[in-house]
């Protein structure tokens, strides 16, 4: 899968069709998000996989967005798995990226890596490399309904207790790009204090990230506490879901009910 | 364009989170915890992730002071170990080697931290030596 991977970002080079690939390197042991910018320096390209498929995931289009802000007119490549791709769509309704300045290169997700993700679409539209294999229906959600409402209310209620306030969750996420924080606001979230404020911290994130959030688990993944963020957020957009018949990223040019004015669309 | 991840180790506290700043045409940009890191398996506490910003901070203090008829005065290097050197002198004959106390720090490395005890022990001849720790 990688020699594809590595045709494909070699050609996009060699051709002049992008300035710079965002893609994953290897290098002092170690993986690390990187810009490609030499059809020579391939060698250490890799796709996250050590240890597990996919356990050195890093937010690319974070990196892509920092980058893009710098170079406006230039093209770049980048390295993308199903939610990478349903983030890109998003960043661009949000336009904070332009489609016709980003060229993809998709991989698809392992049976268990999609598992283990409970995700519902482990590929991009535009693959490059690997099979597809079927989502996976959401059981984590439902488990957590079929809980009793008050142990619902105590788990969650521990869970947020263990929150140091380290940020991690948001400056992970590849869909936070705000230049002012709703965490940061006073009037909401206390400063430099402990324990945080339950539930307002962990609520305010999971509201903003109603369509936003494209379920790729890094918060979860970055998380010191151990707190099963991804599941809240999962939450949160099975309700988009019901309610509008929107799921974040994965139509391309789907517009955000919460951006609509007027009667709800028809699902 | 010159974008890169510098593989580097927390300078916060003395567990040694390893994190990768990323710099785009040599300015600071992010803060990413590595996430092979055996040592912080990718998190890090809310100092780590803002390590980016001390670094590149205007009020970061880049330049020795000293208190001249009691205004904080910048000097050179050179004016600052001297004056260091002259008063350590005089306060370990005065008052003797114990009269001095060393306070190490979990922000340097290890291997400036092991200069600093032996400064202390070699030099000036105290074993009153401590680390930021027990602040
Ligand atoms: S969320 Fe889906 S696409 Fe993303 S890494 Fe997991 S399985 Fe792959
Ligand atoms: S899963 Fe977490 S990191 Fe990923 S988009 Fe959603 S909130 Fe952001
Ligand atoms: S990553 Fe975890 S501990 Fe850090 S702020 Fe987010 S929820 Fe709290």
């Amino acid at each position: 899968m990688i020699d594809i991977v590595r045709q494909k970002i070699s050609k996009l080079l060699s051709d002049g069709s992008v300035k710079g690939v965002v893609a994953l390197a290897m290098a002092n042991g170690h993986v690390a998000p990187c810009l490609f910018q030499k059809e020579d320096d391939l060698e250490p390209l890799c796709l996250g996989d050590t240890k597990k498929p996919g356990d050195a995931r890093y937010p690319l289009n974070k990196v892509l967005i920092t980058i893009a802000r710098q170079y406006p007119e230039d093209v770049f490549g980048v390295l993308v798995r199903g939610c990478d791709e349903r983030g890109l769509y998003v960043l661009y309704r949000l336009n904070q990226l332009e489609p016709d300045k980003v060229m993809t290169i998709g991989i698809a997700c392992p049976q268990e890596l999609a598992k283990a993700c409970e995700c519902k679409k482990p590929y991009p539209d535009e693959l490059v490399a690997g099979e597809k294999t079927e989502g996976i229906t959401q059981q984590g959600v439902q488990d957590m309904e079929d809980m009793d409402l008050s142990k619902r209310f105590s788990f969650w209620k521990n869970q947020f207790s263990k929150c140091v306030k380290c940020y991690g969750c948001r400056d992970i996420c590849p869909m936070c790009f705000c230049r002012e924080c709703s965490l940061e606001c006073e009037d909401i979230i206390s400063k430099g204090e402990l324990p945080v404020d339950i539930p307002v911290f962990h609520l305010t994130r999971a509201m903003h990230m109603t369509d936003r959030c494209i379920d790729c688990g890094l918060c979860d993944e970055t998380c010191p506490s151990g707190i099963p963020l991804r599941l809240l957020y999962k939450k949160t957009s099975k309700i988009m879901n019901a309610e509008f018949g929107f799921t974040s990223g994965i139509n391309k040019n789907e517009q955000s009910p919460l951006n609509l004015m007027g009667p709800a669309p028809e699902k | 364009m010159d974008y890169r991840n510098t593989l580097t180790t927390c300078t916060y506290c003395g567990c040694g989170c390893n994190l990768f700043l990323e710099s785009l045409d040599g300015k600071l940009t992010h803060t990413t915890p590595c996430k092979t890191s055996p040592v912080n398996e990718g998190k890090l506490c809310i100092k780590g992730w803002n390590v980016h910003q001390f670094v590149q901070s205007e009020k970061r203090l880049n330049k020795p002071l000293l208190r001249k008829d009691g205004k904080l005065t910048e000097v050179s290097w050179d004016e600052a170990l001297d004056f260091t050197v002259s008063k350590l002198k005089e306060i370990k004959e005065a008052n003797g080697s114990d009269s001095v106390g060393f306070f190490a720090s979990a922000k340097v490395t290890n291997e400036e931290n092991y200069l600093m005890q032996k400064f202390a022990r070699a030099a000036i001849g105290t074993n009153s030596v401590d680390h930021c720790a027990r602040l």
